[in-house]
């Protein structure tokens, strides 16, 4: 009872040296929570946009269907299966047909995905609405990444060749009717988008389609023969595992942060069981035992911590809440992430984060100031009320 | 107790290592102590007294014979029952004072209760009681750093005798202080041995600290040379 007293009157007496702990490590603590509340916002958004914009809610996909290997793609099709069709129909789903194309933009040549995708479909907010074109003309929408590697600009016309279900060789000219902006990098880079029914009849695969997208409120869905249900857990498998990934990443410099208050309070720590020696046996020959001065000087110790923890709430949380609200712009260069971002990025945190982050330093700083008491378990206090540190 | 002897002493031998050999600090030493005595070991540097403190302070043990304080063998008790021993019945006045420098004057003297566990107007009461003895009552705020050495010193009593010790251990409590300090020091000492009936175990070779004594024993090379009780007679006109 009196030892938490009694550390923390020495830790408050310590002065500067205290604060100065302190305050690297509630830096710590604020850079830790703050980068993992911006990475899980970061991923939540990436997350949302590509459900709402690409996945819907869940994907049959054809069973040849892979979308790491193109070349399985040329048998990745087959006929809409007639139990979606009233799900189609009633605007729960909407087929999208792949196959691998080229376009010649201005001469060279580039290998693309051409997609075909129902104009009117409303099951994701891809905007599917501008090739939504009467005519002979082959309307054709790009993301804005494919129009700046390609250099394609709206009302562009460019050549696409594709080989049609029987493997022959067809090309025809297609004009830009809309560059797209969208944070979600999957429907836009090295793909074109057609209407379905135009691309149906070009490439001779009349009422095909290589996936079918379910719509969000579309409940159960029924297992279908040569089709396989992917849901969005496992097509966000992947970006979940990339964020996670990023995330540890980015922490890296902040553990260094924290390694360097860790080290400062090793290091006070050290320097004051050296220093105190004589308080040490002081407080030895008024009956304080060694496991007692040992717990006084650990607890001193991982005091940094409620300290830092106190001091990083009064600055970190105005700032955090800031952050939260107003959002944190990003910087152009974060786009090569390789996942969906806004150009504002709202944090999230979450009170695991908060928790974990507090109880984590607390563990770590525990640890540290124990560390080096342990010299104080050999000392004697003859040798302590004299000076010496055996 | 079953003995009217706070400390007694058997055979007492310490010896360290030294090197190849061996240092004999003390060499068969037989002591007894009672109530209310005001004793002190007096002899040359490095005769032993200090490691004779320790002992009977239980800050050390005994390489052999016996020393039985409080009726506890001092060389048989674990380090948690050593310092209960302490804790409870033996109180400690450095030569270099040692108060804790974050603590106030009143932390300082507080300290023993707080780990006797006494509540917090107990606590006060003694404390206050303590600092009017050694007229410090008035700098209970003030920390280590603002006083002079006789002023901590006189804390450091009033430390020592907040809880009412049995036993007092001094070693050389004059020796960073001036004559006037040293005498005022000593006549608050004489005070509490003679109201508190608190016994005093001195090491010191200041003839000021000797002059105070009631009993004088002088160890040579680890040995007594000499044990005397010094009557009490032109002392008490307290021209000394
Ligand atoms: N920890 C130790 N290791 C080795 N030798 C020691 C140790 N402590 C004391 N001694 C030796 O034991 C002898 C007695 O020392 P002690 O400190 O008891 O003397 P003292 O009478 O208090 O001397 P002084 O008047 O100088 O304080 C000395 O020769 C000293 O060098
Ligand atoms: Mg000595």
């Amino acid at each position: 009872m009196i030892i938490p007293k009694l550390a923390l009157r020495n830790l408050l007496g310590a002065g500067l040296r205290t604060w100065l702990n302190v305050l690297v490590l509630s830096f710590s603590f604020v850079a830790i929570i703050w980068t993992q509340g911006l990475y899980k916002g970061m991923g939540d958004q990436a997350i949302h946009s590509m459900i709402d914009i690409e996945y819907g809610g869940g994907q049959y996909w054809h069973e040849k269907y892979d979308p790491y290997d193109p070349l399985a793609l040329q048998d990745a099709h087959g006929k809409v299966p007639a139990s979606l069709k009233k799900m189609i129909g009633n605007g729960q789903a909407t087929p999208v047909l792949i196959t691998q194309g080229v376009i010649y933009p201005s001469g060279r040549f580039q290998s693309v995905l051409l997609k075909g995708i129902d104009p009117s479909q409303t099951i994701i907010s891809l905007p599917s609405g501008f090739i939504d074109v009467e005519g002979e003309e082959l309307p054709a929408l790009i993301g804005s990444r494919m129009a700046k590697s390609t250099g394609l600009k709206i009302g562009d016309m460019v050549t696409i060749r594709w080989r049609d279900a029987y493997g022959t060789f067809d090309a025809r000219d297609a004009m830009i009717v809309h560059v797209m902006s969208t944070t979600v990098q999957s429907v836009d880079e090295g793909q074109i988008w057609i209407p379905l029914k135009k691309m149906q009849e070009l490439t001779r695969m009349e009422d095909e389609a290589t996936l079918i997208i379910v719509s969000k409120d579309a409940v159960n869905p029924p297992d279908i023969q040569g089709w396989e249900f992917k849901s969005l857990d496992v097509l966000l498998k992947n970006i979940r595992e990339l964020v996670e990934v990023k995330t540890a990443g980015s922490s890296i410099i902040y553990v260094i942060l924290l390694l360097l208050a860790m080290l400062g309070i090793f290091d006070t720590q050290v320097l004051s069981i050296f220093r105190r020696r004589k308080e040490i046996g002081t407080l030895m020959a008024m009956g304080l035992t060694r496991a007692k001065i040992i717990g006084l000087f650990t607890l001193e110790g991982a005091m940094h911590s409620v300290l830092a923890a106190i001091v990083a709430a009064v600055y970190g949380i105005p700032l955090l809440i800031y952050f939260a609200k107003k959002g944190w712009a990003m910087p152009q260069a974060v786009d090569s992430y390789g996942f969906a971002i806004g150009e504002k990025l709202f944090p999230t945190y979450s009170a695991g984060l908060v928790i974990g982050t507090t109880l984590l330093v607390l563990i770590v700083t525990t640890i540290v100031s124990f560390l080096p008491t342990r010299k104080i378990a050999k000392l004697k206090p003859t040798d302590a009320l004299r000076g010496k540190l055996s | 107790m079953e003995n009217t002897y706070l400390i007694k002493t058997k055979d007492l031998v310490k010896t360290y290592r030294m090197g190849g050999g061996y240092l004999i600090a003390l060499n068969q030493v037989n002591l007894e102590f009672k109530e209310g005595e005001f004793a002190g070991l007096v002899g040359p540097s490095g005769s032993g007294k200090t490691t004779f403190l320790n002992i009977v302070g239980s800050l050390d043990s005994p390489s052999e014979g016996s020393a039985v304080v409080m009726g506890r063998e001092v060389e048989s008790l674990s380090h948690k029952e050593a310092a209960e021993l302490r804790n409870r019945y033996i109180g400690f006045i450095f030569q270099t004072f040692n108060l804790l420098p974050v603590y106030t004057v009143f932390e300082n003297v507080e300290f023993p209760l707080l780990l006797l566990g006494l509540n917090a107007a107990e606590r006060k009461k003694k404390v206050m009681n303590a600092l009017e003895w050694v007229q410090l009552a008035d700098r209970a705020k003030s920390r280590p750093a603002q006083l002079s050495g006789g002023e901590c010193q006189r804390v450091a009593i009033a430390r020592a005798v907040v809880k009412v010790p049995s036993i007092i251990l001094a070693d050389e409590p004059t020796a960073n202080l001036d004559a006037e300090n040293s005498h005022n020091i000593l006549r608050t000492m004489e005070r509490l041995n003679q109201e508190l009936r608190t016994t005093f175990v001195f090491a010191t070779h200041d003839e000021k600290v000797i002059r105070y004594l009631r009993r004088k024993i002088t160890l040579v090379d680890g040995k007594v040379a000499k044990d005397e009780i010094i009557e009490q007679q032109d002392i008490k006109g307290d021209n000394r």
